[in-house]
């Protein structure tokens, strides 16, 4: 079953110009995004996950930030370039977004039911008289209990829980075809956490929408991704279903960030890391990025900036190791 | 062989005052912590797990009277940590340390790191600047860190390292227990292995023990010994490691391993919670987690359950047991 790519990344790179130099948050990220699909992106703090979200809808401080390259393709109109208003008319409604901190998101002087109206409204004009039944429903749907009340609250009247979920109806005011979620679940905890997943997979599957869900936690990647896209100073290292991502990971930087988390199922002495620390991203280091803390560096990594390479059809990293030409091997 | 308790806590209570209106009356008590009864052993790591508010931080700040408990018993090495006065309890802090979660609100950013970690032997009266100096070299390299760091500021240094210069603080007067507050919660994954090794590494080295607060059950499993789980201000289930994570009894301890999929059984279905976690000022009647439990019995929202030794060594909260 081929499904239909509904939004391509090609090449973006996102810069920001500061005094201190120039950050290149990101640096070449390409990935394609299916109808219906889950693509998670995975990386530590500062690998530029969260920025490549950002790009896709523009939404970044600009300036100090600008995209220096690339396209942002969703159903073939570049969301790089097209006129703003074109743009807003897409954000919110083609392309929804979920922030991290649903209490810094949320405006704190107005209730949930204003906010989410206040969307649904601004998309849909014909949808006024409704607004608030829509709003109700899309509560219910979160299952936040007493959904019609709980749009008279303020932010500060929810709990954390809550507010994420409230979050997330929001994004799903306007129906989107997208949803890109930013660490949701980041901020709550794992009872919440648990619950918050369940709502999303059911929205997927129920909705037949497509999900960003850029996160650090690979255990949240086996439960709602598809794919996964793991994220290194401001590039994709790796692409791949997430059963190959978890377990035959490809790229040395995949295969430490599984091995180091605490295995479970496992007695272990000792936990293997991954030695040093994520690079700067005004200094990234030459060549393959990940070379100072790779286990089986070769010289020509420390020079040559390695390019994608098909592993087995579905999976795909940058790394020499799987060059012929470079090892001389298959 | 008896074994060597070095902190018995028994029945320890912590309530904060609310107040409310223009002249400020009382309105109720948070119970952050309720009558919490647990014992480290000498070398042992003890894992307390709960959610956020369940009280295991303010626990854990108890325990070192960096807040006053309103009542209870705290014996560290026999002694009533409760009943020191001031001068013998900052004596005995030397032995008895923390390392918070947070590394880059817990280091001063004016302070070297090197004066960070000195500041500690003034404070317990080493007087010789030349011993200090040494012993703060030593320290840095016990943690990790090259001993010329000494004269840079903490805001050179990435998250993991300033990880390291707290241990390296709170070891400066050779603890024999160490409070670790969520340690590697603020960290990436890959810099939370090398802190978790680091802290092993020590602790066999040293022999000291941990309270290891975390709210992340694959990390307790590393590095614990005994579990404990937290609920609303009480410890719900104890066990020893392997115990607790083979047979889970409370259903709170077996909704928070059920919502880690790795953790979770091929044939045991998901445990979804309903709702949040109830406010601690207004805690739920009789057991605190009847409101969410999915195996709730008729007397649960009526009789507190009663907190037992089912099988040896293995506690817990709950009228099913």
């Amino acid at each position: 079953m081929a499904a239909k790519t509904i939004l391509e990344v090609k090449d973006l790179k996102t810069w920001f110009y500061t005094r201190r130099g120039i950050v290149k948050a990101v640096n070449g990220v390409s990935f394609t995004l299916d109808e219906g699909e889950c693509l998670c992106l995975v990386g530590e703090s500062g690998c530029g996950k969260s920025v490549t979200a950002l790009s896709i809808l523009r939404l970044f401080d600009s300036p100090p930030g600008k995209i220096v390259e690339g396209k942002v393709l969703y159903e073939g109109l570049d969301l790089t370039t097209c006129a703003m208003p074109l743009l807003r008319s897409i954000r919110g409604k083609d392309i929804a977004m979920v922030f991290q901190n649903a209490q810094s998101a949320l405006n704190p002087v107005f209730t949930i039911g204003d906010q989410i109206e206040e969307q649904i409204n601004t998309h849909m004009p014909h949808h006024d008289r409704n607004s608030r039944q829509k709003a109700t429903a899309l509560l219910e749907e979160m299952k936040i209990p007493e959904a019609a009340e709980a749009l008279k609250m303020y932010p500060h009247q929810m709990s954390g829980g809550m507010k994420q979920r409230a979050m997330i109806a929001m994004g799903l005011s306007c129906d989107p075809r997208i949803l890109i979620a930013d660490e949701p679940t980041t901020a709550v905890d794992v009872t919440i956490r648990a619950q918050i997943i369940y709502i999303l997979q059911e929205l997927k599957a129920r909705r037949n929408m497509s999900i960003i869900f850029i996160t650090h936690d690979l255990s949240l990647v086996r439960e709602i991704g598809d794919r996964a896209a793991v994220v290194y100073a401001g590039k994709v290292v790796e692409i791949a279903p997430v059963e190959h991502i978890l377990n035959k990971p490809a790229h040395p930087y995949t295969i430490g960030l599984i091995s180091c988390l605490p295995d479970i199922s496992a007695d272990l002495k000792r936990l293997p890391s991954i030695p040093g620390n994520t690079p700067n991203p005004i200094d990234i280091p030459s060549g393959c990025p990940f070379h100072p803390r790779c286990p089986s560096v070769m010289d020509i990594c420390r020079t040559v900036e390695p390019e994608m390479l098909n592993i087995s059809g579905v999976q795909i990293a940058a790394c020499h190791l799987y060059d012929a030409n470079v090892t001389g091997k298959r | 062989m008896k074994i060597q308790q070095i902190l018995e806590i028994k029945e320890l209570k912590k309530y904060y005052r609310v107040t409310s209106g223009l002249i400020p009356r009382p309105v109720g008590d948070i119970k952050a912590v309720d009558g919490v009864s647990l014992t480290i052993a000498e070398k042992e790591v003890l894992g307390l797990v709960g959610e956020s508010g369940c009280g295991k931080t303010t626990l854990g700040k108890t325990i070192l009277r960096l807040e006053e408990p309103t009542s209870g018993e705290i014996l560290f090495n026999g002694m009533d940590v409760v009943k020191l006065n001031k001068g013998d309890m900052r004596k005995l802090r030397g032995k008895l340390q923390i390392v918070f979660q947070d590394p880059d609100s817990s280091l001063d950013p004016r302070m070297t790191v090197g004066g960070s970690i000195e500041e500690a032997l003034v404070i317990q009266g080493i007087k010789s600047a030349g011993e200090r100096t040494e012993r703060v070299g030593a320290l840095m390299e016990k943690v990790g860190l090259e001993a010329g760091f000494y004269e840079r500021y903490p805001h050179e240094f990435s998250g993991g390292q300033k990880q390291r210069i707290g241990i390296a603080r709170a070891l400066a007067m050779d603890p024999e227990l160490v409070i670790a507050d969520e340690p590697v919660s603020a960290l990436d994954v890959s810099v939370q292995a090398q802190i978790l090794n680091l802290m092993m590494d020590i602790k066999d080295r040293d022999g000291l023990a941990y309270l290891f607060v975390s709210h992340d059950l694959s990390i307790v499993k590393y590095i614990s010994d005994r579990v404990a789980v937290m609920y609303l201000g009480r410890i719900v289930e104890m066990a020893e490691k392997h115990e607790f994570f083979k047979d889970p009894l409370h259903p709170y301890t077996e909704a928070l391993l059920s919502a880690i999929a790795s953790l979770r059984p091929a044939d045991k279905e998901k445990i979804l919670l309903k709702g949040d976690v109830p406010s601690p000022l207004n805690p739920p009647s009789g057991c605190h987690f009847h409101t969410r439990c999915h195996r709730m019995i008729a007397i649960c929202p009526e009789v507190d359950p009663a907190y037992r030794e089912v099988a040896p060594g293995h506690f817990v909260a709950c009228h099913l047991y």
